[in-house]
């Protein structure tokens, strides 16, 4: 982690426990683990009702990147906003949002967040400060900008979190927004989830730096690059951007190093990477690697997080009932939400 | 009733601005060099020393990432309009106005609306060439989600563009270059111009010439000599052609049993077959008792020599032939 996103140990007692063990209440650590295995057995679920022809279309599965969304999420409140990616179950569910609409959503239901009408790849809860997935590259960076600005102007004090991935930094919208971001100091934090690779190709075989982070030096904003499978450090990172949001700094760039295990979307056979590299990162598997810190700092038992595994899966079924259960959208509606109802004078 | 004076299109649109600047604290302007520049026509002119940069605000030259900015800024709250310097620039943005901008209510299930206003400079006839000129307005008539109006007259551009502002909706606007500075009367005050509705400007007898844009006041001057030599002409403005008023094409081909469509955009594709195929697919049908003809762009980019220029859109000339041939068995 570079200096700027570090934090200090506090000087009086010297606690070297890791910052987020030290900054968060134990319960908010729990709902944080709660909420990563969420997002991991909500994926591992709706791959599986995939497979079963259950839901169509396609899918990106962030499985093995939680920590990164879970900590960036961590520090935000229910008012500030992000922007995700077609790889965004994870943000979706670490903002907040409940995966029972998210199933609906992916059943293609009236109950879902879209109302049926955006699947995976659209998935939002604009109530909830998620102002949705986005199927185009780099789509969601922009909007985040211009999210920022109204914020600035209409609610001081609110944030906007743009995620995005290392192939996103490629496109010119990456580079019109963070220049524009930084000429104007809006209150957003550009968090880059490089996970090596846009669909087959690595960051090393597309993008001129090694780390995406370097390309803030072109755009004058302060960045950091953190180990993304670490939701400590992930949490640490985001302190210092956030503060800078918040008082009028102007926005920052994190780069989370982080590795997705599963092939790019259903139809990947992943035939650009090798078998032992894919094992190597599941070694550095975020969940385990949080859970080991929280029995290491005496935050949980096994017998809790054996608990909260087990409620996961009673919330995930549950979930998945009331997906099935939830109407169709009526066909007839078709046309709605092209534009706008207004009441005709 | 309000004061009526003799101000130009241009005048007619920052008056539009102003009063939406004045009135709604969430109206702010956005684009290249429209600050103490002015605007490249001159356009947002002084706005800036009286509502400031925070409201009137220069952008780097990033059209896609200003055109995302005042996207994510309306469904934020505010009230953006976004001037491109020319609509050419267009292409660099349409990722965030046709993927982005019209697609992001339906997606979200009607959870947000995008009530951005973008303003177009477009057309040619001022040598700019190729990349200058475009009348690209059919390019977003195509899509979904969005608006997509093209005022002729000073009155219309300063009551759409406010109509645009009340819009919870994308609207595209299509200001002409030529027409910025071309006079009419225009009320003072608010007051708007319904968006999705056309105009009858000139009523006539033999023949309807269907106009967007500039091709309006042309049609007009058409008109004058048509009627000269014994033609009446019906014109219409169509003003909006996303969503398009059909039925007052449908009513106008009905009674005069022709249709002319002159229109700016290349000839194909565009504006004139869907004005054509709203004729064909409604009780029109029957009336017609020629077929119909589009005077539309040539089908090559906006050319630099000035005589090539003007053959490459349809020139007042070129109507009143048109027309004279299709009213020929009427005379
Ligand atoms: C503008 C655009 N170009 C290409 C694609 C196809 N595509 C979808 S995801 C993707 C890879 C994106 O890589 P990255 O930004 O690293 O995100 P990741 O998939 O790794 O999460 C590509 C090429 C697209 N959706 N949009
Ligand atoms: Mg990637």
């Amino acid at each position: 982690m570079t200096g700027y996103f570090k934090q200090q140990a506090s000087p009086e007692n010297l606690d070297d426990r890791p910052f987020a063990i030290r900054h968060y209440s134990a319960d908010r650590l729990k709902d944080a683990l709660y909420r990563m295995h969420l997002i991991r057995r909500f994926e591992e679920s709706a791959e599986d009702c995939y497979m079963r022809g259950l839901i169509h279309g396609t899918m990106h599965l962030s499985i093995g990147q939680e920590a990164s969304a879970m900590g960036a999420c961590m520090s935000l409140t229910p008012d500030d906003q992000i922007t995700s990616t077609h790889r965004g179950h994870g943000h979706c569910i670490a903002k907040g949002a409940d995966v029972a609409r998210m199933f609906a959503e992916f059943f293609g239901r009236q109950t879902g967040y879209c109302k049926g009408r955006g699947g995976s790849m659209h998935i939002a809860d604009v109530a909830g400060g998620n102002l949705g997935a986005n199927g185009i590259v780099a789509g969601g960076i922009p909007i985040a900008v211009g999210a920022a600005m109204a914020n600035k102007r209409l609610h001081p004090g609110r944030v906007v979190v743009s995620f995005f991935g290392d192939g996103a930094n490629n496109e010119g919208a990456f580079h019109e927004s963070l220049n524009m971001a930084s000429v104007w100091k809006l209150p957003v934090i550009f968090v880059c989830e490089n996970n090596g690779y846009g669909m087959s190709t690595s960051t090393a075989r597309s993008t001129a730096v090694e780390h995406i982070a370097t390309r803030a030096g072109g755009y004058n904003m302060p960045a950091g690059i953190v180990d993304g499978n670490n939701f400590s450090d992930v949490t640490e990172a985001m302190q210092p951007a956030l503060r800078r949001a918040r008082t009028g700094g102007g926005p920052s760039l994190l780069e989370c190093k982080t590795y997705r295990w599963r092939g790019h979307s259903k139809s990947d056979r992943n035939l650009y990477r090798t078998k032992e590299e894919i094992q190597q990162w599941q070694r550095k598997d975020p969940i385990a690697r949080f859970e080991s810190s929280l029995l290491e700092y005496g935050i949980a038992t096994q017998h809790q997080i054996q608990q909260t595994a087990d409620r996961v899966e009673g919330d995930i079924e549950r979930a998945i009932d009331y997906a099935k259960e939830s109407p169709q959208p009526s066909v007839k509606d078709l046309l709605k939400y092209v534009y706008t109802e207004q009441q005709t004078p | 009733m309000n004061d009526v004076s003799e101000i130009s299109y241009a005048e007619a649109i920052k008056d539009a601005m102003a009063i939406a600047l004045q009135a709604d604290e969430r109206v702010f302007l956005m684009g290249e060099d429209i600050g103490v520049y002015g605007g490249a026509f001159q356009v947002t002119g002084d706005l800036v020393h009286r509502f400031g940069e925070d409201r009137v605000i220069d952008m780097p030259i990033s059209e896609l990432a200003g055109a995302g900015v005042a996207v994510g800024a309306a469904v934020n709250g505010l009230r953006p309009i976004l001037e491109f310097q020319f609509s050419d620039f267009a292409a660099l943005a349409m990722e965030q106005i046709a993927n982005q901008a019209a697609k992001m209510r339906y997606m979200l299930g009607g959870e947000v609306s995008v009530p951005v206003v973008m303003r177009f400079p477009s057309g040619s006839g001022t040598g700019a060439a190729a990349q200058h000129s475009q009348s690209l307005e059919a390019w977003f008539g195509h899509v979904p989600g969005l608006k997509v109006v093209q005022p002729s007259t000073p009155y219309d551009a300063k009551g759409l563009l406010l109509a645009a502002l009340e819009d919870p909706d994308p609207v595209m606007i299509f200001e002409h270059k030529l027409l910025y500075k071309v006079k009419g009367e225009v009320p003072e005050g608010h007051y708007t111009v319904p968006i999705g509705k056309a105009a009858v400007v000139l009523e006539g007898r033999d023949l309807t010439i269907v106009a967007s844009s500039i091709m309006v006041p042309r049609a007009l001057d058409a008109a004058g000599e048509l009627a000269r030599q014994g033609v009446s002409a019906e014109v219409i403005d169509l003003r909006t052609i996303r969503p398009l008023d059909r039925e007052t094409i449908v009513k106008s081909v009905c009674k005069t049993h022709r249709l002319l469509c002159v229109y700016e955009g290349v000839k194909t594709l565009g504006i004139g077959a869907e004005v054509s195929a709203s004729v064909v697919e409604s009780e029109a049908f029957d009336f017609l008792d020629a077929p119909i003809v589009r005077l539309g762009g040539a089908e090559s980019p906006i050319p630099y020599n000035p005589e090539l220029e003007k053959a490459a859109v349809p020139q007042k000339e070129n109507i009143i032939d048109a027309a004279l041939a299709l009213a020929s068995g009427v005379r």
